[in-house]
């Protein structure tokens, strides 16, 4: 039994259970979540050490025998994505230690987060659908948790929406996990492999794979199934909005990414093809959404979407290349778009408000927080040599290599209107001059605040400038993810020990 | 037996859509009540309605005796019946709060999250370059 690969998941549950123990002690709360947090970090880092040294590990928890117990896998893609978690897990706690008040925390605000660090580790290294569904509900109810906690009425409005759409997808998600075990008599994802493919009505097997895609498509944000996501990322505080934008819809790419390279393969043409067009709709719609809204968080929030037809179109396309560009996209984005949430926090703190309209004079007043906006929302549109500008000319070169070239040109064009909309938020809320109504609010004028809250902010931009300026060790990750990803059997191997 | 089931899982999920779209969350959550057993209903039957034999095994033996109810569909649904349930509370006091909040119970109507008239600038200065 490999204890690494459950640490990641068991750690964030024992910090979540600690911080409830001594809720009512402010100082001492945020102190153990953030220790918790950095513990976290470690583990998630020795994971990917680990994995990268000895390569893929599984581990059968209870040393039940496969198929029967919950598995766990490390492949290269569940340790990337568990690594930026743990990243992500990290900055935003530390965020939050100066972003939330004392209410909220009193509320069990790092508790929650805790609870959704695990939740997401649990979904990125499980082997067994049932337990991945699971992983998908405790990251659920931690994240409807979040999404209200403070009870505003913006908040209340925008959770409704979410929680209706969120628990669509978990029917959805459960229906077709019982047909798939009606089907072929398995819930493991690499028992599953085999097992599909040895079904003989393979049009059974493909309306249980649109199943899957549609329920997973909810989560991701998808084309036709993303209007919650606009409806209520925007209405929590900037904290909770980064963790949500940066690990919760990539968990659903992650399920696609797993479920349509290991277990539904066998009809490419059709699942796949209709992947492409989902993507290609997705990242079209998502940005021109995104330039007609003049909400700071709204804008970025349909940037999420149309990156996620990024992500999409390389698992789509099906090629080693398109699927180290998918992952290393997954990798380059999750940073990225925490980031901007983050930023957008602290311009809320300064500004008193998320309208464009009404901010302004930033980078004449707060140049250090201008030149950390500058770094993510220009490697979002894909600017070179920032982090973004690979992860699209991987995509955008992968779609020409097959003659996929309305993908292609769908790619080139949706970023330059991510340009066109960061542009939009730097010509408004940092070039134009500050509005005349201009009073800082007390927040901004609170010095002690300033270092914790810019710190984070600083660390995700430098992994970007790293990630960008050297892409190489990050491609090699990614190319080794893909690989596995493509030989599916060597996951298979993996788990069931060669039987 | 199973065909019935099957019609009557098509017949819940018809019902719990239609629910669903009626655009009011008070109707959503008989929607939503309705569609979770049907998704239970569905992994039972999709589980094979075999027989209503207990699966244990007798003392001794090693494996159970021919002919007994399938038990992995219904710990199936056994957990999603509690993750449901707890759901299900989760989102009445949600609405409740979100009625509270709003005054209203129809979804059209709640527009605090998404103002109608964002869309639109409101003609303020457009970026001017610079003015450092």
């Amino acid at each position: 039994m490999n204890w690494l690969l459950i640490l990641p998941i068991i750690i964030p549950f024992l910090t979540a259970a600690v911080c409830l123990l001594c809720r009512h002690n402010y100082g001492r709360h945020k102190t153990l979540s953030l220790i918790g947090a950095i513990i976290h970090l470690g583990a998630c880092m020795a994971l990917i050490l680990y994995t990268i040294s000895h390569g893929m590990t599984a581990m059968q928890a209870g040393n039940w025998p496969v198929p029967f117990g919950i598995t766990l896998v490390a492949d290269h893609l569940s340790v990337i994505m568990v690594m930026v978690t743990g990243i992500l897990g990290f900055t935003v706690v530390a965020y939050s230690t100066a972003d939330i008040d004392e209410k909220l925390i009193n509320r069990g605000y790092h508790s929650i987060m805790h609870i959704l660090l695990g939740g997401v580790c649990g979904a990125f290294l499980t082997g067994d659908l049932f337990n991945l569904y699971v992983w998908f509900e405790v990251m659920l109810i931690a994240s409807f948790g979040l999404i209200i906690l403070g009870g505003e009425t913006r908040q209340l409005d925008g959770g409704v929406k979410y929680v209706m759409l969120n628990l669509l997808s978990t029917l959805l998600f459960i229906a077709g996990l019982g047909l798939l075990y009606g089907i072929t008599g398995t819930l493991n994802m690499a028992d599953l492999h085999y097992a599909v493919q040895a079904v003989p009505d393979k049009a059974l097997i493909t309306t249980v794979a649109v199943v899957f895609m549609v329920a997973f498509g909810i989560k991701a944000g998808l084309f036709p199934l993303f209007f919650w996501l606009p409806a209520s990322y925007h209405t929590p505080p900037a904290a909770v909005s980064a963790i949500l934008a940066g690990l919760l819809t990539k968990v659903g790419v992650y399920a696609l990414i797993r479920m349509f390279t290991l277990v539904f393969t066998f009809n490419i043409a059709y699942t796949h093809g209709l992947l492409v067009v989902a993507a290609i709709a997705t990242m079209i719609t998502g940005v021109l959404g995104a330039t007609a809204y003049y909400e700071f968080r709204r804008i970025l929030s349909f940037h999420i979407i149309s990156q996620v037809g990024y992500m999409v179109l390389g698992l789509a396309l099906f090629t080693p290349l398109a699927i180290t560009g998918a992952v290393f996209y997954l990798l380059h984005h999750m940073i990225v778009k925490a980031n901007l949430f983050l930023i957008s926090g602290v311009c809320q703190r300064i500004g008193g408000t998320m309208d464009l309209n009404r901010l302004g004079g930033f980078y004449r007043h707060h140049g250090l927080l201008a030149f950390f906006f500058f770094i993510p929302a220009f490697s979002l549109a894909g600017f070179p040599p920032l982090s973004g500008f690979w992860a699209k000319m991987i995509l955008i070169r992968a779609s020409l290599e097959i003659n996929a070239y309305i993908a292609a040109a769908a790619a080139a064009v949706v970023g330059l209107l991510t340009a066109y909309s960061m542009t939009k938020i730097w010509g408004e809320v940092f070039w134009k001059p500050a509005p005349e109504t201009y009073t800082p609010s007390l927040d901004s004028i609170r010095p002690t605040a300033d270092i914790r809250l810019i710190l984070p902010i600083a660390v995700l931009a430098a992994i970007t400038v790293i990630i960008g300026l050297m892409p190489g060790p990050f491609l090699a990750l990614a190319e080794q993810a893909a690989h596995e990803l493509l030989h599916p059997e060597v996951y298979v191997n993996t788990v069931l020990g060669g039987i | 037996m199973e065909f019935v089931l099957a019609l009557l899982c098509g017949f819940m999920i018809a019902a719990s859509v239609y629910l669903m779209l009626a655009g009011n969350t008070i109707r959503y959550i008989f929607g939503l009540v309705i569609a979770t057993n049907a998704v239970n209903l569905l992994i039972f039957v999709a589980g094979r309605l075999s027989s209503p034999q207990p699966p244990l095994i007798p003392q001794g033996a090693k494996v159970p005796p021919e002919n007994v109810a399938n038990a992995l569909p219904q710990a199936l649904i056994l957990t999603a019946i509690v993750i449901g349930f707890a759901l299900l509370s989760f989102v009445f006091i949600l609405f409740y709060r979100a009625y509270y909040a709003t005054g209203t119970v129809e979804t059209e109507k709640m527009r605090i999250a998404e103002p109608e008239t964002e869309m639109h600038s409101t003609g303020a200065s457009k970026p001017e370059g610079p003015d450092v």
